[in-house]
């Protein structure tokens, strides 16, 4: 069973709040200073979900498929080195400033040159935006059935068998193929390259494609194309100030804490 | 046609409470840009759910009943809520960032030539457009965007809108939409309940909740104790969820469920800008760890510095007395 993961390098969601620096004017996030970009974790999820599919049919293969800067590369190369097989790297400065509609439109194109796969697979959302529309719009273009947020994900004959989280459980869910699937977090944890799997992905070859590759116009991608529009970038703040109960024993501190609730009327 | 189109969801209870949040944030918005307020419910057995709608602010209900729309299928939910949207051509569409919301908005933006805001925390009108502030980057920031093709598509985060005081004066046109039967790709075969019992945790007036630094699943049991003195209902970390130590249903966080209680109680949690996403619009935080430099203390109203292993057993006696 042939499948494409599309994937995303974005800043370390797991930077400490004090090293988030936002940059109202040009309403970019600043680089943190030592802190590494990374693969969405939700997108390494994705593509450990394609390999088990890749094992349990026993054949196909794993393509990636990344829009973004030089540094997508590394996003690309993460997931050859996971067991991927090919990767293609969507990059132009035409795209620079895209929505989630443009880098959408874009990532559908590629899968049409590259050739509709069985099943295309997205993490439920990048971790920076955190929008989760991308799956969707690439489905919607390709007229594919879709699944998304996913715990789990099975093959079963022709046929894909999937574990929805919903508000109160989860839902199983069939679909025919081609089919589009978006993993969340509750899948569990991906493969970690080893050492012998990074040397390989370095020596593949990632296959750069442009906007006129794909048959796309400048003005239809990027932030020409967008249809939404960003106003403000900001980092919230927080005006509560903390009360800490103080006291000689766990005894005493409990009793602090619950007089101090009751004399607020929170209790 | 209206100036928003709400799509609601109903349960047993009728109109869920997200629903009511948005109609009341369409009637305050569609002052400013003019226009009435409908609501398209799309499932079985409406009858009662849509004669509720009047009350909570909607002028138009749209129902597109039928034993088909029993559970959310993107196949089947994607024809008739485009079919809705294109007899009531508004300039604005909104939907719950629920199970439904966040499947259906980006694929309905999309087929009707637009796109989906998703999560919106604050909405207000500017000229034509809806100003949305969404959080990102897990928390850590907030965007103001507008969607500038029509319609403008947005989800809005359960509680973060005010409903109306119900007007049982109102009452509003009801049109029942023509359901043709969908080409099914896809199909649910089954649905498994969350293990946990009691209090819904979006329901729960108290929320106990712990994280990574309870060390080991076992501490849940003694969480649920406590909860049970205070009538809570118990939440855990995404960390914590992901270990394994708890049911994913009960996240509380960006990725699981958003949670405003009166009292959010946070044991051996950091405070990541991911769990504070799902529990900042609390009243009143009270956090308990030993870390006395955990970034939790900045949201919190009372905070107590030690291990919550020796706090807990003491915290329930003094709240069991308290409360007796």
């Amino acid at each position: 069973m042939d499948v494409i993961v599309c994937v995303k390098q974005i800043p370390d969601p797991e930077t400490p709040a004090a090293a988030f620096k936002v940059d109202e004017a040009a309403m970019q996030v600043l680089p943190a200073q030592g802190i590494s970009p990374v693969i969405s974790p939700f997108d390494a999820q994705a593509v450990e979900a394609a390999l088990r599919i890749k094992d349990a049919s026993g054949d196909g293969t794993v393509n990636i498929i990344s829009l973004g800067p030089d540094s997508a590369r590394d996003a690309i190369k993460h997931s050859l080195a996971m067991g991927a097989d090919e990767g293609y790297h969507l990059k132009d400065d035409a795209f620079e400033g895209g929505d989630a509609w443009t880098i959408a439109l874009a990532l559908s194109k590629a899968i049409q040159h590259l050739g509709v796969p069985d099943v295309l697979i997205f993490g439920r959302q990048a971790a920076d935006w955190d929008q989760g529309t991308v799956g969707s719009i690439v489905a919607e273009l390709l007229d594919l059935p879709s699944a998304t947020v996913l715990r789990a994900v099975e093959l079963s004959g022709d046929s894909i068998t999937v574990s929805r989280v919903v508000a109160d459980g989860f839902e199983n869910i069939e679909l025919s193929t081609p089919c589009v699937l978006t993993i969340s977090n509750e899948f569990g944890d991906p493969r970690y390259p080893q050492l012998r799997q990074i040397m390989q992905a370095a020596r593949k070859q990632v296959t750069e494609l442009t906007a006129a590759d794909l048959g796309l116009d400048a003005s239809e991608v990027g932030s020409a194309g967008s249809r939404i529009q960003m106003h403000a970038l900001f980092q919230p703040t927080s005006d509560v100030e903390v009360e800490i109960i103080e006291g000689d024993s766990p005894e005493e501190k409990a009793a602090g804490l619950v007089n101090a609730l009751r004399e607020a009327k929170i209790l | 046609m209206a100036s928003i189109l709400v799509f609601g969801e109903s349960d047993d209870a009728g109109l869920t409470a997200p629903t009511l949040e948005m109609l009341g944030a369409a009637s305050r918005l569609s002052g400013d840009l003019g226009g009435g307020v409908a609501l398209a419910l799309i499932g079985t057995a409406l009858a009662d759910a849509a004669s509720a709608a009047g009350p909570a602010g909607a002028d138009t209900v749209y129902t597109a009943d039928s034993e088909s729309f029993a559970s959310y299928q993107t196949d089947s939910y994607l024809p008739v809520a485009q079919g809705i949207v294109e007899q009531d051509s508004p300039s604005v569409v909104l939907m719950s960032q629920s199970s439904m919301g966040r499947d259906l908005a980006p694929r309905l933006a999309t087929r009707l030539g637009t796109a989906a805001i998703m999560d919106s925390l604050g909405l207000e009108v500017d000229g034509d457009r809806v100003k949305a502030t969404r959080s990102c980057y897990g928390g850590n920031a907030r965007q103001v965007v507008t969607v500038q093709t029509d319609p403008q598509v947005i989800t809005v985060r359960p509680k973060s809108q005010d409903p109306l005081e119900a007007d049982d004066a109102r009452s509003p046109d009801v049109i029942a939409v023509d359901v043709a039967e969908p080409t099914l790709r896809a199909r649910t075969t089954g649905k498994e309940q969350a293990e946990s019992e009691g209090i819904r945790l979006e329901d729960a007036e108290i929320v106990v909740s712990g994280g990574r630094g309870l060390g080991g699943p076992e501490a849940f049991a003694d969480l649920e104790s406590l909860a049970g003195v205070l009538t809570a209902a118990v939440g855990s970390s995404r960390a914590a969820c992901d270990l394994g130590w708890y049911p994913p249903s009960q996240q509380v966080g960006l990725t699981g469920t958003v949670v405003s209680p009166t009292l959010y109680v946070a044991i051996a949690i950091s405070g990541a800008s991911q769990h504070m996403a799902g529990c900042g619009g609390s009243k009143n935080i009270v956090a308990i760890n030993k870390d006395p430099d955990a970034p939790i203390f900045s949201f919190s109203r009372f905070g107590i510095v030690d291990d919550y292993k020796k706090v807990l057993p003491a915290l329930e006696a003094a709240f069991a007395e308290a409360l007796d």
